[in-house]
């Protein structure tokens, strides 16, 4: 049943979990610009400053008029497939477990021509291809190209799986399902087809009322999770650690202060718990698991996703403790994304504004409801990036950052 | 005289005539902490966050780190806790005279009317009514409201609804007479606080805590089995750590309990 993709089936006890190899990693320091705009799901290519012509691969002075001044710039994804080869045979360690390997030269309609991984859906030479910039698993931007119109489970297509963390057939866990958060995105997991989806709640004793709508919802369980308890969250990791192929943490403590309030430290102490050493629980708990499972079949350890304010890139005066912990965990996130590239996982940080939720009752619009930021999170996993940024405040935030750091930080809170 | 107390004190516990009955519950990670709205300070559940175990930090060694607030699990509220003892001498853990650290202790069982009603309310009358069976409450000493709660766990022990905690406690008048008319040492529970789930709502709010510590007294809550003590006669090791300027503390609170005699 290739067609439809293999269903996730206990695995024999008796054969060896295959180990995570990576695709071959190296890469110029210019060509990281392809990386950027894969992080963000982006179709950027060098173009000329002077002449105006596309480039590719990634270079140091433009082919055509040898100018220096070659900045990446959003180019238009199409082209043209040329001619085809479906590699058999590879002495390539990572490659040698995806054979066939379906590969093609494309004519740019920008302008280049360039080796791209072909999706089996893909006519043969002449046909016209939707083009895209991805993070392969050793973390690197690769280009692939799919046909123009989708067809019947075209997320099954192998080459493509490896480029993307889609939720089908996987098992997520969202580790704090009092989060606003976590309900729609439980709801938008099990459409995106994923087998099971584990819901951490922390406090049993204290009412959970969502707990009804959770139950409600195909494939959900709730389990007791923690992260302020090292016990609770390793607890959890020894029952399902190895059934954890998508780990979303959710987790977060926003209240609003000032830096000169009395007893402060206290809850920003508490917010860092959560979050900060939070995060670290969990990673120490279901990092090294994940890690090793990144190569474990059709439907193995794939994403880490961490849900942060935006505001961790620039402080808001009015939620600097929440700024301040998302700052670290920010930190935190890239220190876990290099541990975890070593079996082939992705780490994705989506970047979100205020949420319309209580806690930012106060604060005016606009506001980006639960439910968009837990779409945008599923269509991350689906188109396999690294960074995401939703509603009106993360992506004004995100341009103007790459504009003029300087007059983000002095502009905020205005 | 002392020492003859104290030798027949220690025969009568090697012998088993005097029992240790053991009044604390576990301090555990998942232990319900008293729920204050969001926006206020809250106290820190018990944490434990291992240093080593025989391993690369620590090869032949076991231990941990541990955190928690004043007000974790089995706890002990010194007269600095309430605003109403803030004043007095010796208010706080590390000054609190070591004589009160023992006393004897009046049990009122009023665990079936704790089961038929979550916010049950210990008033004069069911003090009287006691009184009536076991005699008057001696002057320094502890009174243990038994409701079983103790034996409730999780959601069920917290009991927390849209409106609040519902557990009992005293009413307001109640505790004014344990405190005012009997002189009591302190007064424990077996709920999160001294007071009941309900008693913000009071007036004065949170009566219990308004007048024991206001009278320089004290509070034990959380505690265990309060089944195993007989209505009079059990001595109370109260003890709590001793925290520079501290409102309270974790603690384990012992009893010691006379074997009746058969013959």
């Amino acid at each position: 049943m290739t067609e439809h993709g293999p269903k996730r089936h206990a695995k024999n006890p008796l054969q060896r979990t295959r180990l995570p190899l990576l695709p071959p990693s190296a890469r110029s320091r210019r060509a990281h610009g392809l990386t950027l705009a894969a992080a963000s799901g982006r179709f950027m290519l060098q173009c000329c400053a002077e002449c105006g012509r596309y480039a590719y691969p990634a270079r140091d002075a433009c082919p055509h008029c040898l100018s220096e001044d070659l900045p990446f710039r959003d180019a238009p994804p199409r082209g043209e497939l040329l001619s085809e080869t479906t590699i058999q045979v590879t002495s390539d360690p990572y490659f040698r477990d995806h054979m066939p390997f379906r590969s093609g030269l494309v004519k740019l309609d920008c302008g280049p021509v360039a080796v791209v991984g072909l999706h089996r859906a893909c006519g043969g030479p002449g046909s016209q291809l939707e083009l895209s910039l991805q993070i392969d698993r050793a973390g690197q931007a690769v280009l692939f190209a799919k046909p123009l119109l989708e067809t019947p489970d075209m997320e099954n297509d192998p080459q493509w799986r490896e480029l993307t963390a889609h939720p089908k057939d996987r098992r997520v866990l969202i580790s704090d399902g009092r989060s606003p958060v976590a309900l729609p995105l439980a709801k938008a997991l099990a459409r995106a087809g994923a087998s099971k989806i584990f819901v951490g709640v922390f406090d049993r004793w204290k009412p959970f009322e969502t707990e009804v709508a959770f139950d409600a919802i195909d494939g959900v369980e709730c389990v007791d999770l923690d992260l302020t308890s090292e016990r609770s969250v390793q607890d959890l990791a020894r029952d399902i650690g190895a059934k954890v192929e998508i780990l979303v943490n959710t987790a977060d403590h926003v209240r609003p202060s000032h830096l000169f309030d009395a007893g402060l430290t206290n809850s920003a102490r508490e917010a860092m718990d959560v979050t900060v050493m939070g995060l670290m629980r969990l990673a120490q708990a279901f990092g090294p698991i994940m890690r090793v499972r990144g190569a474990d079949g059709f439907a193995g350890a794939v994403a880490w996703v961490n849900v942060l304010s935006v505001h961790g890139l620039s402080s808001q005066p009015k939620f600097g403790v929440q700024s301040a912990a998302h700052a670290a965990c920010l930190s935190l996130s890239h220190w876990l994304r290099g541990e975890l590239r070593q079996g082939g996982i992705r780490v994705i940080n989506s970047f979100c504004g205020p949420l319309d939720t209580e806690w930012y009752q106060t604060v005016p619009p606009p506001k980006v409801d639960p439910r968009s930021l837990a779409d945008a999170i599923v269509d991350g996993l689906i188109r396999g990036l690294e960074d995401i940024y939703v509603g009106d405040v993360a992506k004004d935030i995100e341009a103007r950052l790459f504009d003029n750091p300087k007059a983000v930080e002095r502009e905020a809170g205005r | 005289m002392s020492g003859y107390i104290l030798g027949a004190l220690a025969a009568a516990l090697a012998h088993g005539s005097v029992r240790v009955v053991d009044l604390t519950l576990t301090l555990s990670p998942d232990f319900p902490t008293i729920v204050m709205p969001p926006e206020l300070g809250q106290s820190a559940p018990f944490r434990m966050e291992r240093i080593s175990h025989y391993d690369v930090k620590g090869p032949a060694w076991y231990w941990n780190n541990i955190s928690f607030g004043e007000h974790t699990g089995t706890h002990f509220d010194a007269p600095i806790h309430w605003f109403t003892g803030r004043d007095l001498p010796l208010n706080s853990v590390d000054t609190l005279p070591p004589a009160d650290m023992i006393g004897p202790a009046c049990v009122i069982d009023c665990s079936k009317q704790a089961d038929e009603d979550a916010d049950f309310l210990l008033g004069i009358d069911h003090i009287l009514a006691w009184e009536q069976v076991h005699g008057r409450i001696p002057q320094r000493s502890w009174v243990l409201l038994r409701t079983d709660w103790s034996k409730k766990s999780g959601a069920a022990y917290a009991n927390l609804q849209s409106d609040g905690a519902h557990t009992p406690g005293p009413e307001v008048e109640g505790i004014r007479f344990l405190v005012e008319e009997r002189g009591i040492l302190g007064f424990g529970t077996e709920t999160i606080g001294t007071d009941a789930g309900q008693a913000g709502h009071f007036s004065p709010p949170y009566p219990a805590h308004h007048y024991l510590h206001g009278n320089g007294r004290y509070g034990l809550q959380c505690l265990a089995n309060l089944d195993l003590l007989p209505p009079t006669g059990a001595l109370i090791f109260a003890a709590p750590l001793k925290i520079q300027n501290g409102s309270g503390s974790p603690l384990r609170v012992l009893a010691l309990v006379q074997e009746r005699s058969t013959g």
